[in-house]
Parts: C-alpha cells; sequence; structure tokens
C-alpha cells in the first residue's frame, strides 16, 4: 500500500501553551504544528504532559496560556462536544449498559440523521473496525480488543477532522497490541483524518507515526520523523528513551557551524553533525552509538572502522544476542545487539573480539 | 503458626458456634409463621391445628387496611424523597473533592448510630416548635431522616468507582451536560436508585418510633400492630400481619441488594471482561 501523502496544511496549531497547577508546570511553552491527514505521536514518560496536551486539544482542560486551533478555528470558550475531534479513552469508555450499535450511533443521535442514514454510517464504522455482524452484542460481552474496536468505531463515524488517541493499546497483551498497531496505522492511511496518538510506548510510536513529539517534564524536546529520532536523537534523554544507546565520552578538536571534529579514546577522530540544542561547556561532548550499528566482525573479515575488546557478559533474546563488551580506553563497556544467524549466540564469555561500526552512526548529543 | 493454632478452637466447635447463633437470630423470627397458622388464639406448643383463618380475617378489618394505606403513602413519600436527596448527595460525595467532604458525610450517616428514641423526640421538639401540626406528613419528614444514610450507602456503591470517563465520553461525541446525565449518568445508576427506593420504603414501612412521636391521629402499620397488642384475642391476627410485613420485607431487600450489586458491577466499567 503506497504511503497517503500528508498535506502541508495545518490541522492543529499549538502556539505557547502552558498548563499550570499552581507552581506546577504540566506544560510548558508548548508549540507545535500537526498537518492534515498527519499520524503524529506524542511520546515520553508519564507526567512529561502529553496526556495534558491531548486533553486540552479535546477540549477536557484549558491552557492556562497560550492557544490552540484546530483547522484553523481557535478553541477557546468550545467546550468538548462541540470541538471537531473525537478521542479513544484508554479505558475505552465504552457506555455499558448499551450494546455495540448503541454504542456507536451514540454522537449521531444528536444529528438527527435519517434511521436508514443512521444505520448506513454505523454499519461503514463497524466495517472499518471489523467488527461486522457484532452490532447487537451487549458492551459487556466483548474481549479487550473488540471493546477498542468499538471505541474507535464510535469515534469515526463522528468524522472527526482529528482523532485523538490516549494509550489506546496500552490495555492489550503483547501479541494483539503489535497486530492492532499495523491495523491503526493500516485505517489512518484508509481514512486519511489526522490522527494525534498518545503514548508511554516508544515502539508503537516508531512504527505508526508519520512524526514524533518527544516530550520530557512538560517540555517538547524534539519534533521527527520517526526514523531521524531515532537516528539523530536530538539529547542523551531522547536518546535513552527510545531504545538501548551507547555513549561515549569524546574531546572538542574543532566546533564550526553544523558540525564537531572531535577525538575519542576507542573510536579515534570522528567527524559529526552538531545538534541543535548543542551548547559548549568546556572540551567535552558525549558522542552516541545504536548496540545495532556495531557489528561483530569473524576471524576472516576487517573493517575499514574497527574496534577491540572482552566479551563480558552475553544474553540471549532468540532472534537476537545481546553482548556488553569492555572496549580498552572506554570507561563504559559497549552494549552489542547481534543476529543469531551467524552464531552471534555461541561467542565464549571472555572471548576477545573485533567490532566493526561506521563513524555516521555515531551522533553528537547535547546535554 | 502452629503454636498460634493450638490455643484456636477446632472447626467443629466454630461451626457449633456459628449455628447457635444463627438460630439465636432467627429464631424468633421462624415463630411469627408457625403460631400464625395455629388455631389457637394463644401461641404455645404443642400447635393445636393448621389454619389460615387469620389471614382471611385481614382484609375485612377496617382499620387495618387504613393503616396499611397511610403505611404505602409514608413509605412512598419518605422513600422518594429519602433517594432524591441521596443521589444529590452522594453524586457530590463520590464526584467531588472538597473541604468537610468527609465530616459531611459522616453527619448524613448520623441518624444510624443515634438512638432511634432520641431522634424521635427531637424532631417532635422541632416540628412544634415550627407549628407544624403532626400528621403523616410531619412522619415522612421523620422518615426521610432515617432512611437518607441507608439510601446514601446504597447509592454511594452504585455512583463509587463510576468512570469519568464515560462521561467525559458522551460530552466528546456532542452530548450536553443535561443529555449525558440523562442517557449515560442516570441509567447506569438506575439499579442503584431503585434499590435505594426499596430500602427507604422497606424501612419506612418497618419503623415504629418515629412514626409513634410524630404521627397525628393516623396510624402506620407498625402503629396499629401496637394498638393491637392489648388485646389477646387479636393476636393470631397481628402474627398474620407480621408474617405478610416480614416476608414483604425480606423481598424488597433481596431484590434492593441484587440491584445494587447489578449497579455496582455497571459503573466499574469492567464488566466485559468479568461478568
Amino acid at each position: 500500500m503506497p504511503e497517503r501523502p500528508v498535506a502541508d496544511r495545518p490541522m492543529i496549531e499549538i502556539t505557547n501553551v502552558t498548563r499550570s497547577y499552581g507552581a506546577f508546570k504540566a506544560l510548558d511553552d508548548a508549540n507545535l504544528v500537526i498537518r492534515e491527514g498527519e499520524f503524529f505521536s506524542l511520546l515520553g514518560p508519564s507526567g512529561c504532559g502529553k496526556t495534558t496536551l491531548l486533553r486540552m486539544i479535546a477540549g477536557f482542560d484549558n491552557p492556562t496560556s497560550g492557544t490552540i486551533a484546530v483547522d484553523g478555528q481557535r478553541m477557546e470558550g468550545i467546550p468538548a462536544n462541540r470541538r471537531p475531534t473525537n478521542m479513544v479513552f484508554q479505558s475505552y469508555a465504552i457506555f455499558p449498559h448499551l450494546n455495540v450499535e448503541q454504542n456507536v450511533a451514540y454522537g449521531l443521535k444528536r444529528l438527527r440523521l435519517d434511521s436508514a442514514e443512521e444505520k448506513r454510517r454505523v454499519e461503514e464504522a463497524l466495517g472499518q473496525v471489523s467488527l461486522n455482524g457484532l452490532g447487537k452484542r451487549g458492551a459487556t460481552e466483548l474481549s479487550g480488543g473488540q471493546r477498542q474496536r468499538v471505541a474507535l468505531a464510535r469515534a469515526l463515524v463522528m468524522r472527526p477532522k482529528v482523532l485523538l488517541l490516549d494509550e489506546p493499546l496500552s490495555a492489550l497483551d503483547k501479541k494483539l497490541r503489535e497486530q492492532m498497531q499495523v491495523e491503526l496505522r493500516r485505517l489512518q492511511q484508509a481514512v486519511g483524518i489526522t490522527f494525534v496518538l498518545v503514548t508511554h510506548d516508544q515502539y508503537e510510536a516508531l512504527a505508526m507515526s508519520d512524526r514524533i513529539a518527544v516530550m520530557f517534564g512538560g517540555r517538547i524536546a524534539q519534533v521527527a520523523s520517526p526514523k531521524e529520532i531515532y537516528q539523530r536523537p536530538v539529547n542523551r534523554q531522547v536518546a535513552d528513551f527510545l531504545g538501548g544507546m551507547n555513549f561515549v565520552k569524546a574531546e572538542i578538536v574543532e566546533e564550526q557551524n553544523a558540525s564537531l571534529l572531535v577525538d575519542t579514546l576507542g573510536f579515534g577522530r570522528i567527524k559529526t553533525d552538531k545538534p541543535k540544542a548543542f551548547v559548549r561547556n568546556g572540551s567535552g561532548a558525549t558522542l552516541g552509538i545504536r548496540p545495532e550499528r556495531l557489528r561483530v566482525l569473524w576471524d576472516d573479515s576487517s573493517a575499514k572502522f574497527e574496534v577491540s575488546g572482552k566479551v563480558v557478559e552475553r544474553h540471549y533474546f532468540g532472534e537476537i544476542t545481546h553482548l556488553i563488551v569492555e572496549i580498552p580506553g572506554l570507561e563504559k563497556p559497549l552494549s552489542v545487539t547481534e543476529t543469531n544467524d551467524f552464531g552471534a549466540d555461541d561467542i565464549p564469555v571472555g572471548s576477545s573480539i573485533r567490532l566493526a561500526y561506521d563513524p555516521e552512526a555515531l551522533v553528537a548529543l547535547a546535554d | 503458626m502452629s503454636g498460634l493454632r493450638r490455643f484456636l478452637p477446632g472447626r467443629s466447635w466454630l461451626g457449633a458456634y456459628a449455628a447457635i447463633y444463627v438460630g439465636f437470630l432467627s429464631l424468633p423470627v421462624i415463630f411469627l409463621p408457625i403460631f400464625s397458622v395455629n388455631t389457637a388464639a394463644t401461641p404455645k406448643f404443642p400447635l393445636s391445628g393448621y389454619t389460615l383463618k387469620w389471614y382471611e380475617q385481614l382484609p375485612h378489618t377496617p382499620a387495618l387496611l387504613d393503616a396499611a394505606w397511610n403505611s404505602l403513602i409514608v413509605g412512598i413519600s419518605a422513600s422518594v424523597l429519602a433517594t432524591t436527596l441521596g443521589i444529590l448527595a452522594a453524586r457530590a460525595i463520590t464526584r467531588y473533592r472538597f473541604p468537610g467532604r468527609r465530616s459531611i458525610n459522616g453527619l448524613i450517616m448520623a441518624p444510624l448510630v443515634l438512638p432511634e428514641i432520641i431522634v424521635a423526640i427531637s424532631m417532635l421538639l422541632v416540628m412544634l416548635q415550627l407549628g407544624l401540626s403532626l400528621s403523616l406528613f410531619t412522619v415522612v419528614l421523620g422518615h426521610v431522616l432515617i432512611c437518607i444514610p441507608y439510601s446514601m450507602t446504597v447509592l454511594i456503591s452504585g455512583f463509587e468507582g463510576f468512570d469519568r470517563s464515560l462521561e467525559e465520553a458522551s460530552a466528546d461525541l456532542g452530548e450536553s451536560a443535561f443529555g449525558t446525565f440523562r442517557r449515560v449518568t442516570l441509567p447506569m445508576v438506575m439499579p442503584a436508585i431503585i434499590s435505594s427506593l426499596l430500602v427507604s420504603f422497606t424501612i419506612s414501612l418497618d419503623e415504629f418510633i418515629i412514626a409513634f412521636f410524630l404521627t397525628g391521629t393516623e396510624a402506620t402499620l407498625p402503629i396499629y400492630i401496637w394498638g393491637q397488642l392489648r388485646f389477646a384475642a387479636k393476636l393470631p391476627g397481628v402474627l398474620a400481619l407480621g408474617t405478610l410485613l416480614l416476608v414483604l420485607s425480606f423481598v424488597m431487600l433481596s431484590i434492593a441488594e441484587i440491584l445494587r450489586r447489578r449497579a455496582a458491577r455497571r459503573t466499574s466499567n469492567e464488566g466485559g471482561l468479568y461478568a
């Protein structure tokens, strides 16, 4: 399926939005533009302000200062029931006294459609979430996955401009969660509605989103595509939150506008892009390299760039093996993940190995 | 652990204790229906024969029918009023966090532990001070006071754990605040409301002391029974009436409890997995 192109037209504009509770700022001067038709994720640990932001877009909470606009219209003073947004709640909030059909038709009742049209739209929505034929099922007779689909259908049937999803997959078991990630992405591509997803699961955000905003402590740390966020995190916090990262100390040799030339003990002299948030603090800097960007070199092979060290720990994870490798000169051992097709799971602890790397994979990180 | 076990009575002892305990509690209640179908006018063993005549006489006693009618009016009024006030209070207490929440809750529950005769006397004084003449209306007021704690207990368990996101979901789908209350909140707590009505009605129906103090010339059923006890010959009729009240109360309270549990389960919003 070809990717649906994202229009370059803003759908949600968050401008200088702050939400304080007394002295505590749940959200601190957030600025963000989410485009029409985009699958956008707000990613961060609990308490980072992502849910606060989502609830303000929905109208369940109001900014202390700043403005939120949806489709060009400012949302101040507009209550939740008159906003062009619909939400899928973390608890799903399925009305337990209504059956599936009545749940999905709940919002349509206010529109006073004729009954044939209402029925058609309910059927269409149930079809979109693969719940055909379950319309008469009681809300209390549904599995967790089905409840989630009803919540989706109930929101989609309203044809919102923006669909807000508050950790919709967190209550599902791992297998169902992975299946729903694929389905949600497919559904978004099919209907073309702007999706805003709140999640604390980095893999979920990476797998589904067009773009991700990573948030910490009420602030937006980075907004970029999943690939860029993963490969070029702006600072140590973002790098650490999205998967494993080896941090390597470096000495700055030369600083330019957009690049840094640094010396490291293990990896030698490296030229790397300078992150926007980089603030020079003495001559020290930190580089990062993902564990899977280090590859084990076997006896008969060599690489242009390599380091050697000693395996101190080995952890088996089925399709991959996780090695901890001590490198002379590095203060912390490196984490290395290697696929098991060539026998990485048989490397004895205590043996010497060589690791190949691409200097491009070493990225400078702001603190 | 084993050292401690030596000091605990064995299982057989516990079983016997439980049986005696329950027997002592319910034995008097069992005598009531037994003597109500006895042919003799005095409640004494051995039983002299089986009859339903005491029951057959009940509908032919005008004073009894009047008392039953009065009790019905008082019961319905008191239960509706107590439940209405209970809904408002239970909603406030479960939904909002405000200063004095606990103490207000405690005050509402107070009539549960106050001696009923003290409550009755104080109510009588207040009514007279207010210049109200004693009537069924004053009985209703008294019964509302003692029904509210029970009504609140039932309603709070209905409202408690009510997932707020259900109301948010309704608003999110375009419904107004009033529409949300009508289409989501009310239907979900309806079992608790009915349960509260039944409990309050039963309490009012059985209540004697407050009715005795606050009624004017009109008797409710318990007052009528109290009056009949002076006449030995009327005793079997009273036993028959008492049996009917007992059965009615038992049935209504059972229905109320079933509904209360259903409401509590509904509001938890997890019914889908565990129902």
